[in-house]
């Protein structure tokens, strides 16, 4: 890459997305920078993972346009499309692990496709990856099917980062985990992201996620982004979904914990 | 863009000063791997200047720690110098992985494997008859369970799948019971035509389509159509705990969900094995007609001597037991799904081949059975 890297690395414009007639976004615009955490909120069935959907392009939108690293998606050749999506990893909800490989296999699915490795050199990487993500690597030969949830979240986020991609895209990634797993995923993604500079997409529902780890938070309602920007800006949002989100009785709970950490602290 | 060299060595004064460069990223990983192995060979402690690199992965992290680990191995320090500091992150990551070897998995003989592979295949094709019949035992139960307190018998569900398994089915029965008929009655006219033998086409089919070909091709095709559906539902079902849910809410499995197909199929079968019947004999009629030259009229008076209703219930006597034997294995063997999908085609494919096996051997007991009692 010569000269300045593009800051925004997705820009989303005017996107609408509907079903049977039912539109799920109207109009949505959001930009996500270089290296930020960008947590997206949204009530069940608001379309969060629609929109996530919609921008690796497994869900058709009806307009607008999205652009990632600067390329338009509905123009990009497909050289150009293969190339954006090697520069992309994906955590889906229920991991989507493939169910006849290893472990260690669906973590070397993506090398074995885009890259011409050794098989040791794939094996190490593989076990690098598992080790990072958490994992020990007497796990790399089991299936999917006798992996608990937190190591199924572990494995897929394993494969996601597999070609070190410049942006994650985690649907929902500490959903399903106790409190401490949930807590550890957030810290393992803050890490991840500081070390290899990623660019993080998260749809999530975890209030300490968006406290712990997230740079800037997106509030999605009614098909729009109704509100955007850090943990504080949301909390003085004078929108009602928004401050029925944050300032509501759970909301609420997080925020004494914080007041007192911060008293502790003095 | 990467015409840079990924990595240049130089040896002075038994030192070793390697110099990187370009991208070390998964793009350029394999061809910066097989530069490392080209030095490996010169040896000598030194050291690696790290401060053209213009991108670093975890690719690029792993191949500089494992250089390092192997040089150390030898007793030769390789030191890193002028590492940009934000990589130094990553480089703490990958230097903590990789240190235990993973387990080789052992290599044995391939005549022993071989041996292995057919014991194992021995002992769990007898074990696997055991599971047929605990689900026979359960729904022995469960039928006299419902015996008992008949309002636990689910209807609504029984005619749902009366409706799937019998009425749904008959369409591709019928056409192809028709062909098969219509098939035997060709075959016999051209064949027994060479000793003026025409006639006899209407007893071979008539007591051929009633007493085996009739119930066994329908079977067979129960057996692929709705035993496989009912393996890959129940599948599915143990696949997404919806038993285990059942399970806990107290209610029995073999109840709800097996005997209401097991019974729908013992009710169907006879029912479709009837329609098959008439319909490949209705297929030989016709192929009588138009190939052999023999009238409607002809064909079915000589049908009349040639069949008696003995015939006909031998044929109809198979058809439940036949369809206990698919519903038993199709049930048996959804419940044994595990929890991927590759287990779940596993067990489909062995329910349809199973349960046609076991219609086959169950038609040969019959047909002893019948034998020795006259029938």
């Amino acid at each position: 890459m010569n000269g300045k890297a593009p800051d925004i690395v997705i820009s989303v414009r005017d996107l609408v997305v509907g079903f049977d007639g039912r539109t799920v976004l109207n109009r949505l615009s959001l930009d996500v920078n270089r290296g930020e955490i960008l947590g997206l909120v949204g009530g069940s069935g608001g379309g969060k993972t629609v929109l996530m959907r919609t921008i690796i392009g497994l869900v058709e939108k009806q307009q607008g346009r999205i652009e990632v690293f600067g390329v338009d998606l509905d123009r990009a050749t497909d050289a150009q499309r293969a190339s954006i999506e090697r520069r992309w990893g994906i955590l889906f909800q229920q991991g989507a692990l493939f169910s006849s490989l290893t472990v260690r296999q669906n973590v070397q699915f993506p090398m074995r496709e885009y890259l011409q490795l050794s098989d040791r050199l794939m094996n190490e990487i593989a076990l690098a990856k598992l080790e990072m993500v958490g994992l020990h690597p007497r796990d790399a030969e089991k299936f999917p099917s006798e992996l608990s949830g937190g190591m199924t979240k572990r494995v897929a986020l394993a494969r996601a980062l597999a070609l070190d991609p410049e942006i994650v895209f985690l649907d929902e990634p500490t959903s399903g985990l106790d409190p401490i797993s949930a807590g550890d995923f957030d810290t393992l993604i803050r890490t991840l992201q500081e070390t290899l500079g990623l660019t993080v997409f998260m749809v999530t529902h975890d209030l300490d996620s968006l406290y712990a780890v997230c740079d800037r938070i997106a509030a999605l309602a009614d098909g729009k982004v109704v509100a955007s920007g850090p943990m504080g800006t949301m909390l003085e949002s004078e929108h009602p979904w928004v401050k029925a989100y944050f300032q509501g009785q759970r909301a609420g709970a997080m925020e004494r914990r914080q007041a007192q950490e911060t008293i502790e602290v003095r | 863009m990467n015409d840079e060299p990924l990595l240049t060595s130089a040896s002075s004064g038994g030192r070793l000063e390697l110099t990187a460069g370009g991208a070390w990223t998964a793009a350029n990983a394999g061809a910066l791997e097989s530069l490392i192995e080209g030095i490996a060979s010169q040896r000598g402690a030194g050291s690696i200047d790290m401060r053209a690199i213009r991108a670093f992965d975890t690719f690029g992290a792993w191949l500089l720690e494992r250089l390092q680990r192997e040089r150390w191995a030898q007793g030769e320090h390789m030191q890193v110098v002028g590492l940009p500091e934000r990589f130094s992150g990553l480089i703490g990551e990958v230097h903590q992985t990789n240190l235990v070897a993973p387990a080789k998995p052992a290599r044995s003989n391939a005549i022993l494997r071989f041996l292995d592979g057919l014991g194992r295949t021995v002992t769990t094709t007898a074990r696997d008859f055991i599971p047929l019949l605990h689900m026979l035992g359960a729904l022995a139960m469960a039928i006299l369970r419902v015996i008992v307190r008949p309002r636990r018998f689910r209807l609504t569900s029984a005619v749902h799948h009366l409706d799937r398994i019998g009425w749904q089915a008959v369409p591709i029965i019928l056409l192809i019971t028709f062909l098969i008929g219509g098939i035997i009655a060709q075959q016999g006219i051209f064949h027994f035509r060479k000793f003026g033998a025409e006639t006899y086409v209407v007893d071979m089919v008539g007591i051929l389509v009633l007493r085996e070909i009739g119930v066994l091709i329908v079977a067979i095709m129960v057996a692929g159509r709705s035993g496989s559906s009912i393996t890959a539902e129940l599948g599915s079902m143990k696949m997404r705990e919806e038993i285990d849910a059942l399970r806990t809410m107290g209610h029995d499995p073999v109840e709800i969900l097996i005997l209401p197909r097991v019974l729908a199929l013992v009710l169907a079968m006879p029912i479709l094995a009837f329609l098959g019947s008439i319909a490949a004999l209705y297929g030989g009629g016709l192929i009588a007609w138009a190939y052999g030259g023999m009238s409607p009229d002809i064909f079915i008076v000589r049908l009349k001597d040639a069949i008696s209703t003995t015939h006909f219930e031998v044929g109809m006597i198979k058809a439940p037991f036949m369809a206990l034997a698919i519903g038993i294995v199709a049930c048996a063997e959804g419940l044994r799904v595990a929890g991927s999908s590759e287990s779940l085609g596993l067990q489909t494919t062995k329910s349809v081949v199973k349960s046609i096996f076991l219609v086959i051997v169950l038609d040969g007991i019959f047909a002893i059975f019948f034998a020795s009692i006259g029938m």
